[in-house]
């Protein structure tokens, strides 16, 4: 996270200017334009069809998986890759293709799960702050710059363990929401401080003296009138996010604290490879690889919505 | 300024209070109890782990026991580790200094590599070695520290045997140096390539930012060869936000190291506090986390301190 403060702002204003363009714009076509403009990122299009099949190969994970993930074989453990076995077979024999196969629909729901949960904290949060301002905005504020101060990782550690150690039912083997809601509990406070910074602006606008005038109520103002207007920055910011969620879950579960075996995921896939990579690298290999790709090719949409939704934005891989 | 300085201090106390409670009542919040790692222990019968709870005082209430920690803080005593039996204060010395190398030498390669391929990068924007740089700091960003972690490990110390895959030392010999700099080559590319990577992309666009400034014209107008312009005019300023990044990134080394220490098994803080954690020793839980907390909040602190002092425009009261 790159948080200094004078590029923040510029961002901020920039996406601040930027939307009075977009209201020029006829309504209708502004999908079609957005659309427009992301098509030619390059990186970012490819990035794109990546993503879509990958979600394909794990939606359809009981047709393209091809094996049981669970199905062991212990007369044909640690099998290197081959055409029976792709990714070869793992130390119960079980087919490591089907296993990153259902590990991905883990790995990305929690990575969908957390970036809503964060969004939607971080959106909430930054609006009160923004809209209303003074002591409800000081107290916000404070409570953001104390989860800025928690060391993420040390602290999502302790608190897996605890509820591990609890034998907390809701840390149960096979569930992966608590592990999404922790990590979202602890990430929003980016979107926040965007969105308060937005808000600030935009309460001064006439639109907003208008829709109060008119007699609506705030609760509407803020997530019908004031939230569309903030939207570029958090679709933005949510994507990003659910690219840093999946390395997240998947380092917490790598060190044995995030979703609990025998349900795979990328991250605890790769948990017991250090054991095993001696004899069967592709075990430390391949779940690596589809976190990287996964990732990679997130963070280039990301990039390339900047640019679509950014009209002031320098198109540097154009 | 220096009023600036205490109030920032004072606040940063207060925020630290705020966090170790936040600290002290997760920890305390295990249902099962502190000792729930114990019960597991067939060998602890009730009557033990009764012992156990009324030595280490587990039966007061938590705001008592809160109390009795911030006392012993206020006299600089950290208590005794559950599990060692030694004090926290010894077994963080004892480990310390292996996390202060590792993280050391990784920000001074990431440092030495970055600033370099960054300026050059935004010198000869748009070139070959520009699209290439910036396709590898972004994919570099997009990996996962621990899995490059192992594939160095499967790469060079596996297949090839080049390097040690683990520990600081080989067993059974003497300290030499050139074992210490052997071991510590992979961790501290695996920390180092990857913080690389965001450092470069910053250190790019902050380098773009600065050479199309009036300054710049003017300093090549009064006819300063490029040398001079880019490496005294430019990097001055872009360097700037650079350093106050590596101020508020001194925290986070700690974390990666939580990564590095697990994967090549160092002996230092990071594998301490995984250990720690995953006995719930509360004592040593508290101090490491008070600690990288305190690192978090005075490098906030430090960060603006440092760009106020370094860009003469910038002012707090």
């Amino acid at each position: 996270m790159l948080d200094v403060k004078t590029t923040e702002d510029q961002e901020i204003m920039r996406q601040l200017s930027a939307r009075e363009n977009e209201a020029l714009a006829p309504q209708q076509s502004l999908a079609v334009f957005f659309w427009r403009r992301f098509r030619k990122h390059r990186m970012a299009m490819v990035g794109l069809v990546v993503m879509a099949i990958i979600l394909l190969l794990i939606v359809a994970a009981p047709i393209t998986a091809r094996y049981d993930p669970n199905k062991q074989n212990l007369r044909n453990r640690f099998a290197p890759p081959s055409w029976e076995h792709w990714m070869g077979t793992d130390q119960l024999g079980r087919d490591f293709w089907a296993r990153v196969i259902y590990g991905g629909r883990v790995s990305l729901a929690v990575g969908l799960l957390t970036m809503l949960v964060s969004t939607l904290i971080g959106s909430t949060v930054g609006l009160l702050a923004g809209f209303y301002g003074g002591m409800v905005d000081a107290i916000l504020m404070r409570i953001t710059d104390v989860f800025l101060s928690l060391p993420t990782l040390f602290v999502l550690l302790l608190v897996t363990t605890l509820l591990r150690a609890s034998r907390s039912p809701v840390f149960q083997p096979g569930s992966f929401w608590p592990i999404a809601f922790i990590i979202g509990a602890l990430s929003w406070m980016n979107v926040a401080r965007l969105v308060r910074a937005s808000t600030l602006e935009l309460r001064e606008r006439d639109f907003v003296a208008a829709s109060r005038a008119l007699g609506v109520s705030d609760f509407r103002l803020l997530f019908q009138h004031i939230l569309p207007n903030v939207a570029s920055p958090v679709i933005v910011a949510a994507t990003l996010r659910f690219a840093g969620a999946i390395i997240t879950e998947s380092g917490l579960s790598f060190l044995g604290m995030g979703v609990q075996p025998p349900t795979p995921t990328w991250g605890n896939l790769l948990s017991n490879a250090q054991t095993d990579m001696i004899n069967a690298p592709w075990i430390a290999i391949f779940p690596g690889l589809m976190i990287f790709i996964t990732v990679i090719s997130v963070n280039y949409i990301g990039d390339g919505l900047r640019d679509a939704l950014d009209p002031r934005h320098v198109m540097e891989r154009a | 300024m220096t009023q600036y300085i205490i109030r920032r201090l004072f606040q940063s106390v207060i925020l630290l209070l705020v966090l170790s409670a936040i600290f002290f009542a997760l920890i305390s919040s295990v249902p099962g109890g502190l000792l729930s790692a114990y019960s597991e222990n067939p060998d602890m019968t009730p009557e033990d782990l009764a012992r156990l709870r009324a030595k280490y005082g587990l039966d007061d209430p938590v705001i008592v026991r809160y109390g009795k920690w911030l006392m012993q803080m206020a006299r600089g005593d950290f208590g005794t580790s559950f599990t060692s039996k030694r004090p926290v204060l010894v077994e963080i010395r004892d480990r310390l200094p292996n996390t202060l190398l590792l993280t050391g030498v990784s920000l001074l390669v990431t440092l030495l590599l970055a600033i370099p391929l960054g300026i050059l990068s935004a010198v000869k924007q748009y070139s070959l070695f520009d699209q290439i740089a910036t396709t590898l700091t972004f994919a570099g960003q997009s990996l996962p520290v621990f899995w490059f972690g192992l594939l160095l490990i499967i790469i060079f110390h596996v297949k090839l045997g080049w390097l040690p895959g683990s520990g600081m030392a080989t067993l059974g010999q003497p300290f030499s140096l050139v074992d210490r700099i052997r071991h510590l080559v992979l961790p501290v590319t695996m920390l180092a390539l990857v913080m690389a990577a965001g450092y470069m992309r910053y250190m790019r666009s902050a380098m773009l930012e600065v050479i199309h400034q009036d300054y710049i014209r003017t300093a090549r107008a009064k006819g300063q060869s490029e040398r001079m312009v880019i490496l005294k005019h430019a990097l001055r300023n872009a360097l700037v936000p650079l350093v106050t990044l590596v101020a508020l990134d001194i925290p986070f080394l700690f974390g990666g190291a939580l990564f590095t220490e697990r994967i090549f098994a160092w002996p230092g803080m990071g594998r301490l506090y995984y250990d720690a954690a995953m006995k719930t020793d509360y004592p040593l839980l508290m101090a490491l986390l008070m600690i990288v907390a305190a690192l978090i909040v005075l490098s906030n602190l430090l960060a603006d301190m440092l760009y106020a002092y370094l860009d003469p425009r910038i002012t707090y009261s």
